[in-house]
């Protein structure tokens, strides 16, 4: 297959947004690209990653989204054209240097920084659905969004030319479902031309001075604001004469115009197409609400945009207009949008009926389809060390006694609250927080707090956030234990590479940091295990609890997924003894381990194998009370 | 010519089942015919053992969002039977043509003993009674056949070409197949791709 940079100019092909995102990124020159990975915004860095070229483009995985911005910032200071990919919660960690560096700009003429965040709307692949665009006005950065894919890709040129010019970074929003979805997307021309470097050394780039910079800011964003008044991005799509408004955003305007044309409206609605959302581009927003009395606006999540048409109105003088959206309960507070709600709140507003089903088919939904619906929730994939290792601490934690408290974070290990996970944990926010939660825990011993107190934290995590942490929890004597559960993979986001695995974000050989090593150099004591060890591990838990200071317990093994990639084998087959099965009975297997591959037969009443499904780790034989389940040397491959 | 326009296709599975490559190759190849396609795709967290589906939305007018509207769907393809269900109680509708992989994938939930999974009969009569046309086939099977479970997603591709919703000329869907898969993999692929024809020929 060919890469996104042989794609000539002119053709047409069938990308996702992401890739149109990375591609545009291509033909606006870029140099440099960091990210940390996260869903929805992974494709990005892995999709430049895979046409990195020395002396032209770096590409890297980058420990966290602080350490990502802050090299692509520099990288900017000195002239390059620099780019960073992230996920919503990736711009929290990040924000701490970007609301600094809003107020020194780039101060280099040639250089230019885009910040690519990509929302997840309803939380698909998230543990929120937090809103970025908010923070385009905290840290005083403008924001673009596109509407389409093929849009993606012109308006990264867009963006890196606006940062160039007003010298200030530029934040750049994806969403799920732009990032996530494929549509034919046509070139431009790649651009190669890469600018003298030079950091000047004559001025200073420091935020002091804090209100002199801040009033420079201010006046930059302004001259901004009146660019985007005039951006030929932001568009009308309508008749001269409207019976109503839409002032649309984002995923907001496929949907919109979907719903229009639903309820047999599509010439008679005008749409306001946003896509340079901050600094707001009141006075052409305002032009275009004078057509119609009436107003709705689309957008998902939050009534950002919604938030300030009603200022645009009020800033404007403009009275006898009717919004319409989510501050008039006629679109949803929360969630993603869809064709559906839009068409509903025009139903509304005009009076025109639209039902999606008609009443025989929801009879048909109600009783023939949805009693039969099971809900399938997440759950680790058959053969990962996870499930083994929250086994293992399940039984640790009940012999142990105390009520051992668990806190986690984010990644595979995460998937333990759900119900088909092991529900150990107890505590859990964004990434590395298990570790500062139990550091925050076990230092209430004075208080009377007598619980045990175990953080659990994934690879990637461990090197993301997890670190400072830790040395908080030796630095002020906190006594708890730290899980790592090492699968030498960012597994959830696709398998990245991290400082863990001697890998870089190209594929080739880079440093290896040692958890183990870093861990004992904080203070921490150290020990390993192996998860497929299941007795061993359990007793090792159990030592740890009783344990003073930083105890930390390394569960090392592969993802499942990834020796699978590299191995190719199993290693073991998997076959279940029928006559020693106790079945219903006993059911540990199926019911209390919950192995995707293995279930209750209710034709032979025993554990069944989905030999498909099956990795062959051989876990469940070890857990098996009655030697039912066996192993054998795997030689089917 | 396609009918309706817009064609909203569905194709729904469990995470690993593949669905997204063959929803890609449906979408490639729609747009090759000069039609504009978008597909929405669910994926990241829902890898693990979750629901996915992608919504493949083909026009000649324009290109539509990749959401579907609910009650909008005009083929389902279920590489597992209860996401079937799943997908037409949200985006059925009585002309709907429904494509189902009647090997089932048990929730944990099953597992562990918290719900239990439709009989295939069950599953058959609700699809049945909630689509225009159904068709049933344990495509699964056929892949274990083959020798390589994998390929459940190209044997549930030949349905699609098989059933004829889509003008998707099978010589066509081959050579797409051949460009998508490793050369190694292509014999394999395309006697799964025939073997999904022949499963829904009548």
């Amino acid at each position: 297959m060919a890469t996104i940079d042989q794609y000539e100019t002119g053709s047409t092909h069938f990308l996702l947004g992401n890739e149109a995102i990375a591609r545009g990124a291509l033909e606006s020159g870029v140099n440099f690209v960091t990210g940390y990975p996260g869903t929805p915004s992974s494709e990005i860095v892995a999709t430049l990653a895979q046409v990195a070229a020395e002396g032209r483009l770096h590409v890297e995985w980058s420990t966290n989204e602080l350490a990502a911005v802050e090299g692509a910032g520099a990288a900017a200071t000195a002239g390059l054209r620099s780019l960073s990919a992230m996920k919503n919660a990736g711009l929290s960690v990040a924000l701490d240097f970007l609301t600094h560096f809003a107020y020194t700009g780039l101060g280099n003429r040639d250089g230019a920084m885009v910040t690519v965040v990509c929302d997840d709307p309803h939380g698909h692949s998230s543990g929120d659905e937090t809103d970025s665009r908010w923070l385009a006005r905290f840290a005083s950065t403008p924001m673009l969004e596109p509407l389409t894919c093929q849009q993606a890709l012109d308006l990264v040129k867009y963006a890196f030319d606006l940062s160039e010019r007003h010298g200030q970074l530029i934040f750049y929003r994806g969403y799920t479902r732009l990032c996530h979805s494929s549509s034919p997307v046509t070139m431009g021309r790649t651009r190669r031309k890469q600018n003298q470097l030079y950091s000047d050394t004559s001025i200073s780039l420091n935020p002091y001075l804090a209100i002199t910079k801040h009033t420079a800011l201010s006046e930059k964003l302004d001259k901004i604001r009146r660019e985007f008044e005039a951006c030929p991005f932001n568009s009308y799509e309508g008749p001269e004469k409207p019976d109503l408004i839409i002032v649309c955003s984002g995923a907001g305007y496929l949907c919109a115009h979907e719903a229009a044309e639903l309820l047999g409206l599509q010439d008679l609605i005008g749409f306001v197409k946003l896509v340079t959302l901050w600094p707001f581009p009141s006075k052409f927003v305002r032009k275009h609400l004078k057509k119609a009395g009436k107003v709705l606006v689309v957008e998902e999540v939050d009534s950002f945009v919604e938030s300030l048409v009603k200022e645009s109105i009020l800033d404007g003088g403009m009275s006898g207009i009717k919004i319409y959206g989510q501050g008039s309960g006629h679109l949803p507070l929360v969630g993603e949008i869809a064709p559906d709600p839009v068409a509903r709140a025009l139903a509304d507003i005009t009076g025109i009926p639209y039902e999606s089903f008609s009443q025989d088919y929801r009879d048909i939904i109600e009783k023939d389809l949805n009693p039969l619906i099971i809900n399938r929730g997440l759950t680790w994939c058959a053969g990962c060390p996870h499930r083994a290792s929250f086994w293992a601490l399940d039984k640790a934690v009940k012999a142990d006694g105390r009520d051992a408290y668990v806190t986690g974070e984010i990644g595979c290990s995460t998937l333990d609250v759900f119900p088909e996970g092991k529900e150990q944990i107890k505590l859990l926010h964004s990434m590395g927080s298990g570790t500062g939660s139990a550091a925050g825990l076990g230092q209430l011993e004075p208080f009377k707090y007598l619980q045990p107190v175990i953080a659990v934290c994934g690879d990637s995590s461990f090197f993301h956030s997890s670190v400072p942490r830790l040395i908080n929890a030796v630095y002020n004597n906190s006594k708890m234990l730290q899980i790592i559960l090492d699968n030498s993979a960012t597994a959830m986001t696709g398998f990245q590479a991290h400082p863990g695995t001697g890998k870089n974000a190209l594929g080739d050989e880079a440093p290896r940091m040692d958890i183990a090593e870093i861990c004992r150099s904080l203070g921490c004591q150290v020990t390993v295990a192996d998860p497929f060890e299941i007795k061993a591990s359990v007793r090792t838990i159990r030592n740890l609890l009783k344990r003073e200071g930083v105890q930390v317990l390394i569960m090392h093994r592969s993802c499942e997924i990834v020796r699978m990639k590299a191995e190719k084998t199993h290693p073991f087959d998997i076959e279940i003894d029928e006559l020693a099965c106790k079945g219903e009975e006993c059911a540990i297997c199926s019911s209390s381990f919950r192995c995707p591959a293995i279930f209750q037969n209710p034709v032979t009443g025993k554990a069944g194998l989905k030999h498909e499904l099956c990795a062959g780790c051989g876990v469940c034989a070890d857990i098996c009370p009655f030697k039912a389940i066996i192993k054998k040397k795997d030689v089917r491959r | 010519m396609i009918r309706p326009d817009p064609f909203n296709l569905i194709v729904s599975g469990i995470g690993g089942q593949g669905n997204i490559l063959l929803s890609r190759i449906v979408g490639r190849l729609m747009f090759k015919a000069g039609y504009y396609v978008n597909i929405g795709e669910t994926f990241g967290a829902a890898q693990r053992g979750g629901s996915v589906f992608s919504a493949v939305r083909i026009s000649k007018k324009r290109i539509y969002g990749p959401i579907v509207p609910d009650g909008h769907a005009n083929a389902i393809i279920s590489l597992e039977a209860l996401e079937a269900l799943r997908v037409l109680s949200r985006y059925g509708n009585p002309k709907v043509a429904a494509v189902v992989n009647t090997e089932p994938i048990y929730p944990v939930a099953v597992l562990s003993r918290r719900a239990e999974y439709p009989g295939e009969d069950d599953i058959r009569r609700a699809v049945s009674k909630a689509s225009g046309r159904a068709f049933f086939f344990n495509a699964t099977r056929m892949a274990l056949d083959l020798g390589a479970p994998i390929v459940v997603n190209i044997v549930m591709l030949g349905g699609l070409v098989g059933v004829g919703l889509l003008p998707l000329e099978a010589s066509l869907v081959e050579e797409e197949i051949k460009t998508s898969v490793p050369g190694s993999k292509t014999e394999l692929n395309l006697t799964a791709f025939r073997k999904g024809i022949s499963a829904v020929a009548v």
